[in-house]
């Protein structure tokens, strides 16, 4: 449904002698299978953006291949733009307008008639739970409702592809978890291929069957969640002080019995990987006796994204975000 | 013909969304209804001066160029609101054609200034103006095309300055001088012989030459087809440029 080979974007930033350029993807290779979710994962600036905009047909790559649904985004866009649904991050609708008014005209500008498109977008709107809302000027939606009239009206023409970019940004738990449904229901109804970009970790695990991470625009990692986490060796570890105050004391002190690092934080707590064969919590916690420190917590936990993405980047996904 | 059809789509949706918002279509006509009023009485005692009979036969023309020229030059504003709210983007997801984003407006653009220029006649004719149906008609049909020259013109430099800072001096710009060198006001011939030569290469005074010409009911003179040409090129110049920015892609 999507492959590209070796893309490239850069930019040319600022004007006359502060002219630059940026290169804000370099050299990704994204290979998308029709009825595939797969979240497209990394922080702000990483090149998501971008690569979503090549893809969509809005911005011309410098190089490399981009075939979307079967056609070259360069040499026949029109073919690509017929069988995509594009979900803008900042939306895509006129808050004067009315909701069913945006959605009907949407489609129709993809060749629908007006009662074809009319009959779809009421469809769409019973299944995103927008059912009553056709009247009403989109200005007047909660953040949720206007996200799912955003995708409401990027479905109208039966896209073989969405493409969401960061859909549920500033949503809270629970609209989120609904627009997570909603978009796994787009696949199991229609078969329909998603693309999304986030930079909620647990959204990317939660909702796709792959996550690509890209990174200063370029993929450093490409698989399932499972398999992203099993390539950390070993659980992450995190201990609880009684006493703040001695979390560089103990610090040291698992240094020297884990062979490694752990960061201390200023409540007391210390987190760090412990890989398997390094003698495991016993030692710990023997070691940590040893020396009179007192423990009020331990906690042995499988390692999240955020792990890994610390992991890949070097970076913690909600510093990078932020 | 898919760029008539996507046209349409683009132009209902517009035209629904002014209807949404009556007020500022009224306001584009107050403009020149205030010149009406409180300019053109003084135009009165001083008609035979300046070489007309009636001075709402001589201003009315001017008014009607003034507002299809200026009315449409600000239309970019509303078009980058668009922009702003992600509505141009969507559109330019879709398959629809790149031109026909831009038709769809002019259309809404000219409908817009046919309405408050046909406003603009009657109020004319109830002053006292003295102008045959049919040339009043062409007149206005006149300013309409140099209305949508100057709207794909706006819709041109909006996308390509993405930025109402920029835009609004530019705007002002060009209409001052064309304002004041094009004869909207008073004949050009009152003036000194530099002013006629400067006013000579305003291509919106063969314009308002044209448009005054057909008011007074001489459809068949050299005039209108000046000012026929004049209108004409910048109407290829602007819808030119209109549909090259549409069809940029945006970085």
């Amino acid at each position: 449904m999507i492959r590209t080979r070796d893309l490239r974007m850069s930019f040319d930033t600022g004007r006359g002698r502060r002219r630059r350029p940026v290169d804000a993807v370099r050299g990704i290779d994204l290979d998308v299978d029709r009825g595939e979710i797969v979240g497209l994962l990394g922080p702000n600036g990483a090149g998501k953006t971008t690569t979503l905009r090549i893809l969509s047909t809005l911005l011309r790559p410098t190089s490399g291949t981009v075939e979307v649904c079967g056609h070259d985004v360069r040499t026949a866009p029109r073919e690509v733009r017929r069988r995509l649904g594009y979900v803008a991050q900042g939306g895509s609708t006129s808050r004067r307008a009315r909701c069913g008014d945006e959605a009907t005209d949407r489609g129709m500008l993809y060749g629908l008639t007006r009662r074809a498109a009319r009959e779809r977008a009421h469809d769409l709107f019973d299944r995103l739970d927008l059912g009553d809302l056709w009247e009403r000027p989109t200005g007047s939606l909660s953040g949720g409702q206007r996200r799912r009239l955003e995708i409401a009206t990027a479905l109208v023409h039966r896209p073989e592809l969405v493409v969401l970019d960061e859909p549920t940004t500033g949503l809270d738990p629970q609209s989120r978890a609904n627009l997570w449904d909603h978009i796994r229901d787009l696949r199991e109804s229609h078969g329909t291929t998603v693309l999304v970009t986030t930079h909620y970790l647990d959204e990317a695990d939660a909702l796709s069957d792959r996550l690509v991470v890209v990174d200063h625009g370029s993929v450093v990692a490409d698989g399932t969640s499972d398999a992203l986490k099993a390539d950390l060796d070993g659980d992450v570890l995190t201990v609880r002080l009684a006493d703040p105050s001695e979390a560089g004391r103990a610090a040291l002190c698992l240094r020297a019995v884990l062979g490694h690092a752990f960061s201390p934080t200023d409540d007391g707590t210390l987190t760090g990987p412990l890989h398997a064969g390094s003698g495991g919590l016993a030692v710990v916690v023997r070691e940590l006796d040893r020396h009179d420190l007192a423990v009020v917590g331990l906690d042995v936990r499988r390692p999240t994204l955020d792990d890994v993405f610390l992991t890949l980047t070097g970076r913690s996904l909600r510093d990078a975000a932020a | 013909m898919q760029l008539l059809r996507d046209a349409t789509v683009v132009f209902r949706r517009q035209v629904r969304l002014n209807l949404r918002n009556p007020a500022w279509v009224l306001l584009g006509v107050a403009q020149p209804i205030l010149y009406l009023v409180l300019f053109a009485p003084l135009l009165g005692p001083i008609a035979t001066q300046i070489g007309v009979e009636n001075a709402y036969t001589f201003f009315v023309p001017g008014l009607v160029v003034q507002m299809g020229l200026f009315g449409a030059l600000y239309v970019g504003f509303g078009l980058l609101a668009e922009w702003r709210e992600g509505v141009l983007e969507a559109e330019r997801v879709s398959p629809a054609s790149r031109g026909a984003l831009l038709l769809g407006r002019l259309g809404r653009d000219v409908l817009q200034l046919g309405i408050q220029c046909l406003v603009l006649v009657g109020a004319g004719y109830a002053f006292g103006m003295d102008a045959p149906w049919s040339g009043a008609l062409a007149g206005v049909g006149l300013a309409l095309l140099l209305g949508a020259a100057g709207s794909a013109l706006s819709n041109a430099v909006a996308l390509r300055t993405r930025s109402e800072e920029i835009m609004a001096p530019l705007v002002n710009v060009v209409t001052m001088p064309v304002l004041l060198l094009s004869g909207i006001l008073l004949p050009m011939t009152l003036g000194p012989g530099w002013l006629r030569s400067v006013s000579d290469v305003m291509p919106v005074r063969y314009v308002v030459d044209a448009v005054r010409s057909a008011f007074a009911g001489d459809l068949a003179v050299p005039a209108v087809g000046i000012g026929l040409a004049v209108t004409g090129t910048l109407l290829v110049l602007g819808l030119t440029a209109g549909v090259l920015a549409f069809r940029r892609e945006d970085t």
